[in-house]
């Protein structure tokens, strides 16, 4: 047990009372076992594997109070933050707490729900109870269960068998220095029918310098011959800690398109683990990492192929400027039932600086013998050939660079389909790339 | 003519071995001149060392262009100056679109020239003109920098540049290599609408294949680091005739000792 851990444990009793959902006899007892759970190992050290790259010491030197106090309201200069989507349905969280006046969830088609963690667990208790903390765990649980026992807010959002949305749902997450020093547990469900389909866009934005601790887990099923287009944009305060997990089940002939850009934070991971629990599945994983200065940003997935017949291809890319570290660690596990899975993955680094760092660790586990896999990881400096060229038709050092940088990213957008969200993530990568000509080298 | 060009027994080193050894040559505003020489004779040396390229140290000697010190300039801005230098092997450079590439390369020209920057409706009009000059399909400017050129196409691609850019200074290293004998017909053409009373042509190349189409002012004959012979297009076929060889022992005796001042 570290010392960190038994300063949450003492004050666990004092933080229940402000909990969502206390009336639910069922919730609370899975928040004890989950606490006891994380009372008994504590946060995990780089002794662990699976963190063996991240070393969580900065984010467990002090304890981040559980945002439980209902928060100020949305300050006046955020909706110009808010990505612009269009016509998505939106539901906005501030400091952990659901914020009305920005949301705009409620001409919902028949047949979609979209509510927060509170609402559903006063007006569909059973939903949650069904769907809360299912059987897809991750090999090291401390920050689900330490999420279980203290989720405060979160989205919840039900599309039942059929039912196609055309417009994205938008859940996102503003923290202001209002929530300095203080930890969001969030939780968020999803719930994709059987042969519906829907676009999720799930965004952290992060306006201030204080430190604060986005802990988020995402509970998705994607039901028989369902369709979801899952995107992601971390964008979160400077000195933030951000751990997000995502737990996904797809079923039989079912579609999961995940895309994450991680930009923000002091120390961010962003956890996916996918069960493909079906046949003919299409699930794809993408994403990017953009990390200078100082950040250490980490992306773990872990893909589980449970049953025969189905597809995974996943491509991570990360720029690393400056002093900035990254890490890619992807486990593939075929099971022995799961005979003609294809799993194609792909890890590729650019390194902008002699001090950047990018770690990228492979791990297949493949139990059945009929199966088609492959995985590549590069580590890799811009092209000096490619820099000059640029420069000798007059492009300044810093435009070539920015231009090269960009092309190593930028087609890792192409893929998604939704305009709207992938116009939202080329401007946050452009604004990224913006900022790395002015810390850049040399004129 | 005034001289567009100055080099002064320039003495370059790669990688701690000194390739140019004294090299001195002048190319007057309206000419084009013709660099033979052999295979290691320090031909894309004196190439790059033009373009400013990077791992190419100058330990002795001067570069003037238009009276300016081009030592002193960052390749880029060497190019915004006005020189151009056509690669031997043009690099591919995924993700980025040539059409992309090849408005901000303009826009930075023009921007040092202190003019307006093209939008892309005006750019495309200019550039649309430029590649029929050179023959080239308008798919391949959509694509990324080169990438599935053909090598024909990317030598094409290297003029058609230049000709956007219009540059007062251009620097071809072996830009016929590779090419079939079409294509370099189409190269050649393209070359000669830019030639003007303006404008410095410096063609470095092996064979004199492409001087039969792009007839040179002057020739200057490269050996071991240090120009040996300067004459007119005559020599060239001298030099088919009789190889490099007659030339190599004109070298000058001791060349790291000798003066700035040194002729060719």
């Amino acid at each position: 047990m570290t010392q960190i851990g038994s300063a949450y444990i003492e004050r666990y009793p004092e933080w229940q009372n402000g909990l969502p959902g206390r009336n639910l006899a069922w919730l609370s007892e899975l928040r004890a076992d989950a606490f006891a759970r994380f009372a008994e190992r504590g946060f995990p050290t780089r002794k662990t594997e699976a963190w063996k790259y991240t070393n969580l010491a900065p984010l467990a030197k002090d304890v981040f109070a559980p945002q439980t106090a209902a928060s100020g309201k949305m300050p006046a200069t955020v909706p110009a933050h808010i990505p612009d989507l269009g016509t998505a349905h939106r539901i906005v969280f501030v400091n952990g707490r659901a914020e009305s006046d920005g949301s705009t969830h409620n001409a919902l088609p028949k047949g979609v729900r979209l509510m927060t963690l509170g609402e559903a667990l006063k007006e569909a208790p059973d939903l949650i109870a069904d769907h809360l903390a299912t059987d897809n765990k991750p090999e090291e649980p401390a920050f689900l269960d330490m999420n279980t026992a203290l989720m405060t807010e979160g989205a919840v959002l039900t599309i039942e068998p059929g039912v196609e949305l055309e417009a994205p749902v938008h859940l996102f997450f503003l923290t202001t220095d209002a929530a300095a020093r203080s930890a969001m547990h969030l939780r968020n469900l999803i719930m994709a029918g059987k042969g519906s389909a829907a676009t999720v866009f799930e965004s952290y934005l992060g306006t201030g310098k204080a430190e604060y601790w986005t802990n988020v887990v995402t509970e998705i099923r994607v039901e028989e011959k369902a369709r979801l287009h899952h995107h992601k944009l971390q964008s979160e305060g400077e000195a933030a800690y951000h751990i997000a997990m995502t737990l996904t089940k797809i079923e039989d002939h079912a579609t999961y398109d995940s895309f994450a850009m991680s930009l923000g934070g002091s120390l961010a991971r962003n956890e996916i683990r996918a069960l493909l629990d079906g046949s003919g599945i299409d699930c794809r994983l993408n994403g990017i990492n953009l990390a200078r200065q100082r950040p250490h940003l980490d992306t773990t997935t872990t893909i589980d192929h449970a049953k025969p017949g189905s597809t995974c291809n996943e491509t991570y890319k990360s720029v690393v400027g400056d002093h900035a570290e990254t890490v890619f660690q992807g486990k593939i596990i075929v099971r022995p039932d799961a005979q003609k899975t294809a799993a194609h993955q792909l890890n590729r680094n650019l390194l902008l600086s002699d001090e950047a760092q990018a770690n990228t660790k492979p791990e297949l586990r493949i139990h059945a013998d009929d199966v088609q896999c492959s995985h590549g990881a590069t580590v890799s400096e811009l092209d000096e050939q490619a820099l000059f060229y640029l420069r000798s038709r007059g492009l300044s050092e810093n435009a070539a660079r920015s231009l090269l940088t960009e092309a190593f990213v930028t087609e890792m957008l192409d893929d998604i389909e939704n305009i709207s969200i992938r116009e939202a993530l080329r401007h946050a990568m452009a604004d990224w790339l913006a900022g790395l000509s002015g810390t850049g080298g040399q004129a | 003519m005034p001289n567009l060009l100055e080099i002064q027994n320039l003495h370059v080193t790669v990688e701690d071995k000194e390739i140019l050894r004294g090299l001195t040559l002048t190319v007057p505003a309206g000419e084009a001149h013709a660099v033979m020489g052999p295979n290691g004779s320090g031909k894309s040396t004196l190439a790059h060392v033009l373009a400013g390229r990077p791992g190419y140290e100058v330990t002795k000697g001067d570069i003037r262009f238009r009276g300016k010190n081009l030592l002193e300039m960052a390749p880029e801005v060497r190019a915004r100056e006005g020189v151009f230098l056509g690669l031997q092997y043009p690099v591919e450079i995924p993700g980025v679109s040539n059409m992309y590439f090849l408005k901000a390369a303009l826009n930075a020209l023009r921007t040092h020239r202190g003019e307006q920057e093209l939008d892309a409706v005006e750019f495309l009009k200019i550039a649309r003109e430029k590649a029929t000059l050179l023959e080239i399909d308008e798919n391949l400017l959509q694509r990324g920098v080169n990438v599935g050129f053909s090598g024909g196409e990317k030598k094409r691609n290297e003029i058609f540049q230049m000709a956007l850019l219009d540059p007062t200074l251009a620097v071809l290293d072996e830009t016929d290599s590779g090419l079939d004998i079409d294509a370099l017909k189409v190269v050649a053409n393209g070359i000669n609408a830019l030639r003007s009373p303006e404008r410095a042509i410096l063609m470095i190349t092996h064979y004199q294949r492409l001087l039969e189409y792009i007839v040179p002012d002057k020739v200057h004959v490269l050996s071991d680091g240090q120009i040996v012979e300067t004459g007119g297009k005559e020599l060239a076929l001298e030099l088919e005739k009789t190889g490099y060889a007659t030339f190599e022992k004109k070298r000058a005796p001791d060349v790291a000792a000798s003066a700035p001042a040194q002729s060719a």
